[in-house]
């Protein structure tokens, strides 16, 4: 009763609030629709027993992702103007996506309704083994070479955003810490004994 | 204590009003210590500026933050009219609610403790990652120049710090084998002789409990990181425009996320509600009573930076968090785990 309940709380909040992320006019309040969206999609995910998940869905997105984005459309000059003409632009493709996804979901379910597919995997059982561990044992050691191609794929759009992001700027001046610790009172003074009425060159 | 309600109400009841008594079992003593250590803070930041502090309400001026609390209670709550209203009053109360919320993992005992989740750390991460939107959404929502800028920088230092702070919990978690924190409390009972209850004084994991005193200092925003309200620079930063009771919101989070960081810290890395030796005598102590008191001894020290430490510069942080701490942990991370897999599970797995 109650896990119903929560099902049905947390799947009409996901749903109404991915409807406002995208009708939301203010950039920022879409951002903050979806991530009530995210939230809700980890409350999902604890209900069906995949905790690991859900912690994993708010600490990646809600707490990385979505705070990066939220800092460069906090930074946006928003025009609403220009949003409005932009609108009667994008209008077709926007038609086009809806008729797209609307025509998947229709085929998925009819698809579903003839029978479905059989997964050739069982999911772990939550009882026996926590969720970690055993998303852990098969990462490790059954899906070892994916899981390691999946990091290198990271690895490379890493080194990726660095090259194309980062410029040699000729105009700073940067602080080199080591240097100013091994710097010695000797290095930087010296004392002199100039005679009277010559001074000292520098 | 829902075995003692199943008398009187169905089980569902039961369960439900068990729970809403434990948390407030742990709320409203939290709201109190929070009070508490606003004024001890005061006092230690006094006492090491050869000042006398808080002295005047109360005995000894203990009844200061009530006093200050009930003042701001009266005041008018004042909303700048080109703000984003809504946001503006929902900020204050997301740092709030969050500084509580993390608190539900924190095991006070063997047995005390609100949800004994098996994904209890990860839960912290999370919750913790959430306290960054209280303070971009008031930033933001002020619609005003130096709380924006304050909010920028909440969320480029908090997203920075939370990478290495990540790192160092894996070490733990790696060295305990769980996410389970009443567990790691539990892995630390005669961790170093067989009779140490620390995993600080384990050599591996030594350095890890450093960086992450440091790290939480920079994620609660407090001296010398408190860039976000640096008062030479952006006037309050994101508190800039709050009066009232929603100023008051942000200060009791932020010390309720400072103590939250202190109670992690013992729980991690300083055995928690264990004695800090393995020996009988010790445990007739509370276990509750030995956490109170690495927590209080965790803020000192947190109090005692606030009270010597310059203020860092912006780009210094920045380097600390992303140069140091983000390359010794993930490598403290390889050593961990490997020191484990040389000792704990054998060379071939």
């Amino acid at each position: 009763m109650v896990q119903i309940l929560a099902f049905y709380l947390f799947a009409i909040v996901t749903c109404v609030s991915g409807v406002l992320c995208v009708t939301a006019r203010n950039p920022v309040h879409s951002v903050l629709w979806l991530i009530l969206a995210f939230f809700n999609a980890a409350g999902l995910m604890v209900l069906v027993g995949a905790e690991f998940i859900a912690m994993l869905l708010v600490i990646v997105y809600v707490g990385a992702v979505a705070v990066l984005f939220l800092f460069v459309v906090m930074m946006l000059d928003i025009d609403f103007a220009e949003l409005r003409t932009g609108f009667a632009r994008y209008l077709p493709l926007g038609i086009a996506l809806v008729a797209l996804l609307a025509a998947e979901i229709i085929f998925a379910e009819s698809a579903w309704n003839a029978g479905g597919l059989s997964l050739s995997g069982t999911a772990p059982t939550p009882e026996t083994v926590p969720n970690i561990q055993a998303l852990g044992i098969l990462i490790y050691t059954r899906y070892l070479y994916i899981f390691e191609g999946a990091g290198l794929v990271l690895l490379v759009a890493l080194i990726g955003a660095i090259v194309l992001t980062h410029r040699k700027r000729g105009d700073v001046r940067s602080q080199n810490v080591s240097h100013q610790n091994m710097r010695r009172p000797q290095d930087a003074t010296r004392n002199t004994q100039p005679p009277v009425g010559q001074g000292v060159e520098l | 204590m829902i075995s003692w309600f199943t008398g009187v109400l169905p089980y569902g009841g039961a369960y439900f009003v068990a729970t809403i008594i434990d948390i407030l079992v742990i709320a409203l003593p939290l709201m109190l210590a929070v009070a508490m250590i606003i004024y001890a803070d005061r006092k230690i930041w006094a006492a090491m500026a050869l000042r006398r502090g808080p002295n005047v309400v109360g005995p000894f001026g203990l009844l200061q933050s009530f006093a200050d609390g009930l003042k701001v209670f009266l005041q008018e709550t004042i909303i700048p009219s080109a703000a984003n209203r809504g946001l503006f009053l929902i900020a204050p109360i997301i740092t709030f609610t969050v500084a509580l919320a993390a608190w539900a993992v924190i095991p006070f005992g063997p047995k005390a403790v609100l949800a004994n989740i098996n994904v209890g750390l990860l839960y912290i991460l999370a919750v913790s990652s959430l306290g960054v939107y209280g303070i971009i959404l008031s930033g933001w929502a002020s619609n005003s120049k130096y709380p924006f800028y304050s909010a920028i920088r909440a969320a480029a230092q908090m997203v920075s710090y939370e990478v290495s702070i990540g790192f160092v919990l894996v070490t733990v978690v790696l060295w305990t084998g769980s996410f389970n924190l009443n567990a790691i409390v539990e892995a630390q009972r005669g961790h170093i002789f067989g009779f140490i209850n620390f995993y600080a004084l384990n050599p591996l994991l030594f350095p890890m409990a450093v960086v992450f005193l440091i790290s939480s200092m920079a994620e609660t925003q407090r001296a010398p990181f408190d860039l976000t309200e640096a008062e030479s620079e952006i006037v309050a930063g994101y508190q800039t425009e709050y009066s009232s009771m929603s100023f008051a919101l942000f200060w009791l989070g932020e010390y309720g996320n400072v103590l939250l960081m202190c109670a992690l810290n013992a729980t991690l890395f300083w055995g928690g509600w264990l004695p800090p030796v393995d020996w009988a005598p010790l445990y007739y102590i509370p276990g509750i009573l030995w956490l109170f008191a690495k927590i209080l001894f965790c803020f000192f020290i947190f109090s005692w930076v606030k009270a010597t430490v310059p203020r860092y510069r912006y780009d210094q942080l920045m380097r600390l968090g992303w140069k140091i701490f983000l390359p010794l942990s993930l490598i403290w991370v390889f050593l961990v785990s490997g020191y484990l897999m040389l000792t704990r599970y054998g060379m071939h797995p």
